[in-house]
């Protein structure tokens, strides 16, 4: 359960959010809105790389202004370009580096490495220089650095934006899949399909939360 | 475009050897090459790297790749030094750094950098106790690495694009965008990092 009370933000004069108040309990949630709107933001308090100014953020109770290594730990995060995110050299390595504080071996962790890429497509790639994959491939690898640690949440700002459409399906589907809580910032409105839930915001407020089909009509109203 | 060398999979015998071991070989060898100055031992050790090239079963295009980079710096070395010192030392000082360099290129194309990073910090292990903290290593030789790749890939797409907008000989428009971008870059960093929990502890 992530949840916003009364959350409110600004950086200097600048308000960028205001009065969030919201309950997330559903399996697959989606933040939409214009640029600028606030979206990011709003992701980025879930696992405290961005503490609010006012008001309180929990997921399952525990404050990320207080307790970010506990929240961190249950919340995955992936975001807009797969290059940054990678840190290793090979595919294996990345995805083992989440795994360095799990307690197993050295060889343990490559292996479960090993398992969650062929897991979501990229069997065979464990030693394949990283920054040679497609940017396709990048995206899947930096969703797997994430699910290596099985997270009960997991964030995704704008995960598609830089794919192509068959990689923009491929990721979505994927997605579909997970276990995991979901909660995309997107600006795909057909990623959208199987959602429980859509949130708009406009300039930091939230505008409509709802359903996809009445929700993406009012987005599609505040934008035409 | 390649970012130097990187490790490129494979069972032979070289790819085998614990990294640590191999590591040891490799400072021992240049060790030697640079104490050596006799052109025969020299030139004999030279060939056997070659010949480890070999034994390593590396891709020829590869080793292409390696011949044209040495064999630039080597005529480059050889030129300076018969200038300076004549004939016979050039050949000496070429064949030391060719052979020196031919062998740490094999040790990146055969040896995993998380192996490299388990022995280093296995070696650094003792130093745990002066507040040395080897479990970093790891990290720092994968963002060195990852650097090297962002930043030749930002000034690749730099250079494209100013050469799309015809200004190609321009500094700044070569300057800012490359500027802006790998400060972008380091920010994002910086943050996938946060998410991925280093800096928890
Ligand atoms: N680090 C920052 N410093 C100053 N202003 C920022 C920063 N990050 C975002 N903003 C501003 O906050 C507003 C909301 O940004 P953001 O949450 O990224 O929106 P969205 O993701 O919906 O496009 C924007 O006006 C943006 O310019
Ligand atoms: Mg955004």
């Amino acid at each position: 359960m992530i949840e916003f009370e009364d959350v409110g933000h600004r950086y200097g004069e600048r308000v960028v959010l205001s009065g969030v108040d919201l309950r997330l309990a559903e399996r697959r949630v989606a933040f939409v809105g214009a640029n600028g709107s606030g979206k990011s933001t709003l992701a980025r308090m879930i696992n405290g790389l961005v503490l609010p100014a006012s008001g309180r953020v929990l997921v399952d109770g525990l404050d990320p202004a207080r307790q970010g290594r506990e929240v961190r730990r249950r919340v995955g995060f992936v975001f807009t370009n797969p290059d940054s995110q990678i840190v290793m050299p090979t595919a294996g390595e990345d995805v083992a580096f989440s795994l360095r504080r799990s307690g197993l071996s050295r060889r343990e962790r490559a292996e479960r490495a090993a398992e969650v890429l062929a897991e979501y497509g990229l069997a065979g790639y464990a030693d394949h220089p990283a920054h040679q994959l497609s940017g396709g491939q990048k995206q899947l690898l930096a969703l797997c650095a994430m699910l290596a640690l099985d997270p009960a949440v997991l964030v995704c700002d704008e995960p598609t934006t830089l794919l192509d459409l068959r990689n923009k399906r491929r990721f979505a589907e994927m997605l579909t899949g997970l276990r995991q809580q979901v909660v995309m910032v997107t600006h795909d409105l057909d990623l959208l399909d199987g959602f429980d839930r859509v949130v708009v915001l406009d300039g930091g407020r939230v505008v409509a939360d709802d359903e996809p089909g009445p929700a993406l009509r009012h987005y599609r109203a505040l934008v035409t | 475009m390649t970012a130097g060398g990187w490790y490129e999979p494979g069972s032979s015998p070289v790819h085998r050897v614990p990294a640590g071991w191999k590591f040891a070989a490799l400072l021992a060898l240049a060790a030697a090459v640079f104490a050596l100055r006799s052109p025969v031992w020299l030139g004999g050790i030279c060939a056997a790297v070659v010949l480890a090239y070999g034994v390593a079963r590396v891709s020829l295009r590869r080793c292409a790749g390696v011949a044209r980079s040495l064999g630039v710096l080597a005529a480059f070395v050889f030129a300076v030094q018969w200038w300076l010192l004549g004939a016979d030392r050039a050949l000496v000082v070429c064949l030391r750094v060719v052979t020196a360099l031919a062998a740490a290129n094999l040790f990146t194309i055969t040896t995993r950098i998380d192996d490299v990073v388990a022995a280093v910090e296995g070696g650094l292990g003792p130093l745990r106790r002066f507040g040395v903290r080897p479990d970093r290593i790891g990290l720092i030789v994968g963002l060195t690495l990852q650097a090297v790749a962002a930043l030749s890939a930002i000034a690749a797409e730099v250079r494209e694009a100013a050469r799309a907008r015809g200004a190609q000989r321009s500094v700044t428009a070569f300057a800012v965008p490359f500027l802006v971008r790998t400060l972008r870059h380091a920010d994002e960093l910086g943050e996938a990092l946060a998410a991925r929990g280093e800096g928890d502890r």
